[in-house]
């Protein structure tokens, strides 16, 4: 409609166009299903996306501000929602749902070994290689254990580990799931009486959480041993007891503590955040390219967000 | 009294605010059979999707089962298993083969594994004729088949109402002659359903194939239901759309032209 006098208005209020003829702007899709997933339709957020371009920097920042909020609100309620599901239903229609997060399981950790041991070698020698010749040349060896520990321990392995898992398998989660709610196939599991988020979203969210945290656990033991490989290589002056003893007296129990949190963490809201993507809201098969986007770089962002406040219970601990 | 409306206004799936039809008045009796005609985005779907709870009504009072209903949350789940919905376009788990679509609910719902689901479905998949198809996924099946699957689905909890969207759209003669023939049957009450008559409502956007003396129908027209009897009231009613529906659309097309 070129001749259209648009206005930026509420959903549902009355438009004109050039004609004169009114019409109603509406928002595009909402949910068909009515369960839970209900409570993320934001009509706000479609009126933000379709509104007219911004005129000033300042409106289109605040609009972008308001959009990131009501995702994260979105994001936190979904998450919340699925923490009740799991606790609530943890046996209910456990034949079905645990053999699915038993392979989930599988899919985002045992068949992402391989990949993870070439990638944690590859850290070992790129990382802790280098580090250790460069240490080896200053004579600085009483600080290589606090190095690895901070460098490999503490945030490589852990942010590594959750960026590899969300390429591998978040990306898939999201394809998967939005081309089952843009095929009705989430519909049919609300017609069957199926709750769409204990059978689709807690076998990929425990999945992913034991999934990611199993990997970061078997990647930072394989590059701390490559990396030690990489030393013997160019004949540094460090035996092994040295180096692993180095490694002990740097780690203390804070670490294994916040290690552990970290990664689930990191694997928890990839899970959700793709989940969240994929399922709680209305798609159309042209959309779901475009969302596996927007889910990808969202969990990059939450990983950020996770490891910086990690970052500062570290620097408490 | 297994479904009724008073003066309910349904909204479209897509834009729930958006009123495609008003002031439905509408009581469907245990064991009765309604087919409901109307031509494509007339709001047909929608008020099936209402009927099954998954849309609210925007408006008026829906009663199941004598109890008033919006939709069917999870204190409702009873209810929302007592009816079976057929998808226009069967809306199959394109990841779980046919066999395990089928009896996903039943594995769900009563916690069996997947052989004791598989045996427990054996019958109904002999009885809708997809039991050499049971390993096949959805994709690599036919619409003609993918349709009898959602409607095995649908069977499989053993519901007391069938609610079918447009099920003999885009059908072959075949598969809609036995389409009709086994909703006779379920209408009748079928083995599967321990001979229950099984309630049905079905929406169409062609009553030939409808044709039968047990049968109910109406017809939305201009955002209204307006119910229409039996077939007999049918073939002799006065309305356009009606006419419109009994008349096969290459056959007005060569009327036209003669």
């Amino acid at each position: 409609m070129p001749n259209a006098e648009w206005k930026w208005k509420r959903p549902n209020e009355k438009f004109f166009d050039g004609a004169g003829e009114p019409f109603y702007f509406t928002p595009s899709r909402t949910l068909i299903v009515r369960g839970k997933l209900a409570s993320f339709f934001r009509s706000e957020k479609q009126w933000l996306r379709r509104a007219p371009l911004p005129r000033t920097y300042t409106d289109y920042l605040g609009r972008k501000l308001f959009t990131v909020l009501l995702t994260a609100q979105g994001i936190g309620a979904f998450a919340l929602i699925t923490l009740a599901v799991i606790v609530r239903k943890f046996n209910v229609a456990s034949a079905v749902i645990h053999p699915m997060t038993r392979r989930e399981i599988v899919r985002a950790g045992v068949r992402l070994l391989p990949m993870y041991l070439f990638v944690a070698v590859a850290l070992g020698f790129l990382a802790i290689g280098q580090t250790v010749a460069v240490a080896a040349r200053l004579g600085a060896f009483d600080y290589i254990g606090t190095v690895m520990v901070t460098v490999i321990v503490r945030e490589l392995g852990p942010l590594v580990s959750a960026v590899l898992a969300l390429a591998r398998v978040g990306t898939a989660n999201v394809i998967e799931l939005g081309t089952g709610r843009a095929l009705g196939s989430v519909e049919a599991l609300e017609a069957a009486g199926i709750d769409p988020i204990h059978y689709l979203v807690v076998p990929k969210v425990i999945g992913m959480t034991l999934g990611v945290f199993s990997l970061t656990v078997y990647l930072i033991i394989t590059a701390l041993a490559s990396g030690y490989l990489f030393v013997f290589l160019q004949n540094a002056p460090l035996t092994p007891t040295k180096y692993f003893a180095e490694l002990a007296i740097s780690l203390g129990w804070q670490d294994f503590v916040l290690l552990a949190v970290k990664s689930c963490a990191f694997g928890f809201f990839i899970g959700i955040v793709t989940c969240y993507h994929g399922l709680a809201q209305p798609l159309r098969l042209e959309d779901v390219s475009r969302v596996t986007v927007r889910a990808t770089t969202e969990c990059i962002f939450v990983c950020v967000l996770i490891d910086a406040l990690f970052f500062v219970l570290y620097l408490r601990a | 009294m297994p479904i009724e409306m008073r003066g309910v206004a349904v909204g479209a799936g897509e834009e729930p605010d958006f009123i495609v039809l008003n002031d439905v008045n509408w009581s469907v009796a245990a064991g009765e059979f309604w087919v409901i005609g109307a031509p494509h985005h007339s709001g047909k779907s929608d008020l099936l999707m209402t009927t099954a709870g998954l849309m609210p009504p925007v408006g008026g009072s829906y009663k199941f089962y004598g109890k008033k209903t919006r939709i069917f949350d999870e204190s409702r789940l009873a209810d929302r298993l007592r009816m079976g919905i057929v998808f226009e376009q069967s809306q199959l788990f394109h990841y779980l083969t046919v066999g395990e679509s089928i009896a996903l609910p039943l594995q769900y719902h009563q916690n069996l594994k997947e052989d004791e689901a598989m045996a427990a479905i054996d019958d109904l998949l002999h009885a809708t004729d997809l039991k050499p198809l049971a390993d096949a996924l959805p994709s690599n099946l036919p619409q003609n088949w993918q349709k009898r699957a959602g409607l095995a689905r649908a069977l499989a909890l053993r519901p007391d109402i069938l609610l079918a969207d447009n099920p003999l759209g885009a059908l072959d003669s075949r598969h809609s002659r036995w389409w009709r023939r086994f909703l006779d049957e379920l209408s009748r009450g079928h083995k599967w359903l321990n001979e229950k008559p099984l309630t049905i409502v079905a929406t169409t956007d062609d009553f030939r194939p409808w044709r039968g003396s047990r049968l109910k129908f109406a017809l939305l027209k201009e955002k209204n239901f307006v119910p229409l009897g039996s077939w007999n009231d049918l073939l002799s009613s006065d309305e356009p759309l009606v006419k419109e529906l009994l008349t096969a659309p290459v056959l007005a097309v060569e009327e036209e032209e003669s």
